[in-house]
């Protein structure tokens, strides 16, 4: 019979022989790995205390940027949300005033801006579709959290801090 | 001291001896839980249980006192006074073997010596086979009070389990007691100790005892009783709370009793190899003596671990097979070849 892959094993039909009827033999061979594995090392990462290092192209909890003058990137585009393919982006733009130069760079800015973190599949296509560079994911991962509306990230959450504004 | 014809100092040393074994083999059927889940766990490439204190050593009272605390739930249909009656025998019967396994040789405390065994019984074996077998009772009418069909199940495959493998456990006991010529468990050791060690004499009936003390202590592979992924539980199902708290007690007391039966038939109890020519102290001999034994019974705690994580669990035909068709054959072979070689030693 032709099988499907060089991997496939004939079972095998023989009978017992006397030893394999004892049954002991393949007991303490059993009993022989199961001793190996006591002394191996354990595959556990105790998660609070120790934690795995992740890849340098991790993809984690997306944050908003700002630019030299800790002025907001965004402009409200729209593009990150068109390219979203879980539609876990929406946005509401507003007009900047005068006198609000020194928050928003560009005319128009995102009032509202959340990303639904249940829905987001953290494949980074916002962060490529982003003209502004306002976009990015960073290397945390989104915490557990008691209800679903605290999934739902707003600026206050992305936004990173402004540097101005600190000094 | 006699006080109206009553030894008192014998009551008070009988008192204390009754409640350290009772306190030990609580602790260690406590700290069995822990170390079960720990050898699980480690066999598996696992961590285990390390959350509550160093090493998780607190696990066993987070775990008492969640049992502790659970609600009570008796079913409406179940029999009210056997549903009761099952763990509290279950308890009762484990706890009670601990009373003829001699723990060690005896000490002398101001003048009196102590024995370290808490009844020097003549017919210890006798005894043991006894209580053990009752244990069974608790099993069955746990399952049957119940009135479930898992728990019923559950108790029919305990109880014909039990029946089946006591008779190969009798067996191989009795080819223990021709070369032993005495029933009581302290002259077995005291035996041991100025000879081999009886597992050299008995290889066989050693493998089939241990065998059906895997069987008596519904331990895998003959948890059938328990069976969690056929029964839900087996004999347990319906019980919540502390009830169902003394069934799983019960059985990590009778897996101590059982190592520690196995390590004073078969290798030695508290005696150990260049015993009498250490040249201390009698007291001292005797205290590494329990200490010695402990350790053996540490061990076949393990194996009894050990081998849960290793070998799935039997089906019941082939259960019952090795029961009648291999091991009381094997057993009865044993006995006769050990009489027979008995018999031609005498002449």
């Amino acid at each position: 019979m032709q099988t499907l892959t060089n991997r496939a094993k004939p079972v095998d039909r023989s009978p017992m022989t006397f030893m394999e009827k004892m049954y002991l033999p393949a007991i303490f061979t059993g009993m022989g790995i199961t001793l190996k594995h006591l002394f191996r090392r354990k595959a556990t990462v105790a998660f609070p205390e120790q934690k795995r290092q992740f890849s340098p192209v991790f993809r984690g909890l997306h944050v908003l940027n700002r630019d030299e003058e800790g002025r907001e990137r965004c402009t409200a585009c729209g593009l990150c949300a068109v390219a979203c393919p879980a539609e876990a982006i929406t946005m509401e733009a507003a007009e900047r005033k005068p006198g609000e130069e020194h928050l928003y760079r560009e005319e128009k800015y995102a009032a509202r801006y959340e990303i639904n973190m249940l829905r987001c599949i953290f494949c980074g296509f916002c962060e490529e579709a982003c003209p502004k560079d306002a976009v990015y994911m960073s290397e945390t991962f989104a915490p557990a959290n008691y209800q679903r509306k605290g999934f739902i990230y707003g600026k206050q959450d992305l936004l990173i801090p402004n540097p101005k504004a600190d000094k | 001291m006699t006080l109206l014809s009553i030894d008192w100092f014998y009551l008070v040393e009988k008192i204390l001896l009754i409640s350290g074994v009772l306190v030990l083999s609580l602790v260690v059927a406590m700290y069995s839980t822990w170390g079960e889940r720990k050898v699980a766990a480690w066999i598996q490439d696992r961590l285990g249980p390390n959350r509550a204190g160093p090493m998780g050593l607190l696990q066993p009272l987070a775990d008492g006192g969640k049992l502790f605390f659970k609600e009570e739930i008796i079913p409406t249909h179940s029999n009210r006074f056997l549903f009761i009656l099952g763990p509290s025998i279950a308890m009762m019967v484990a706890c009670m073997t601990s009373a003829v396994i001699p723990w060690g040789d005896t000490i002398t405390v101001a003048g009196r010596t102590v024995s370290l065994q808490v009844a020097d019984v003549n017919i210890g074996i006798l005894f043991i086979f006894g209580v053990v077998s009752m244990g069974v009772y608790g099993i069955m009418i746990g399952g049957w009070a119940s009135n479930n069909k898992y728990s019923l199940l559950a108790s029919i495959r305990a109880a014909s389990q039990i029946i089946s493998y006591e008779l190969p456990m009798g067996l191989a006991l009795i080819a223990l007691l021709m070369l032993t010529g005495t029933l009581s468990l302290k002259e077995i050791v005291e035996q041991q100790r100025h000879g081999v060690w009886n597992v050299c004499l008995q290889p066989l009936g050693f493998l089939i005892f241990l065998i059906c003390a895997f069987a008596e202590c519904n331990r895998t592979p003959f948890d059938l009783p328990e069976a969690e992924n056929e029964l839900n539980g087996g004999y347990h199902l319906e019980y919540s709370s502390m009830k169902l708290g003394f069934f799983l007690f019960a059985e990590y007391i009778n897996m101590f009793i059982s190592s520690a039966l196995i390590a004073t038939l078969y290798f030695g109890g508290y005696s150990f190899p260049w015993m009498d020519s250490l040249g201390w102290g009698e007291n001292a001999i005797a205290l590494l003596g329990f200490f010695i034994f402990f350790l053996k019974i540490l061990f076949f705690i393990f194996v009894f671990m050990w081998v849960r994580w290793t070998i799935p669990r039997f089906r019941y035909d082939q259960l019952m097979r090795l029961g009648w068709r291999i091991l009381i054959p094997l057993a009865l072979a044993n006995m006769l070849i050990t009489g027979a070689l008995v018999l031609l030693r005498q002449h």
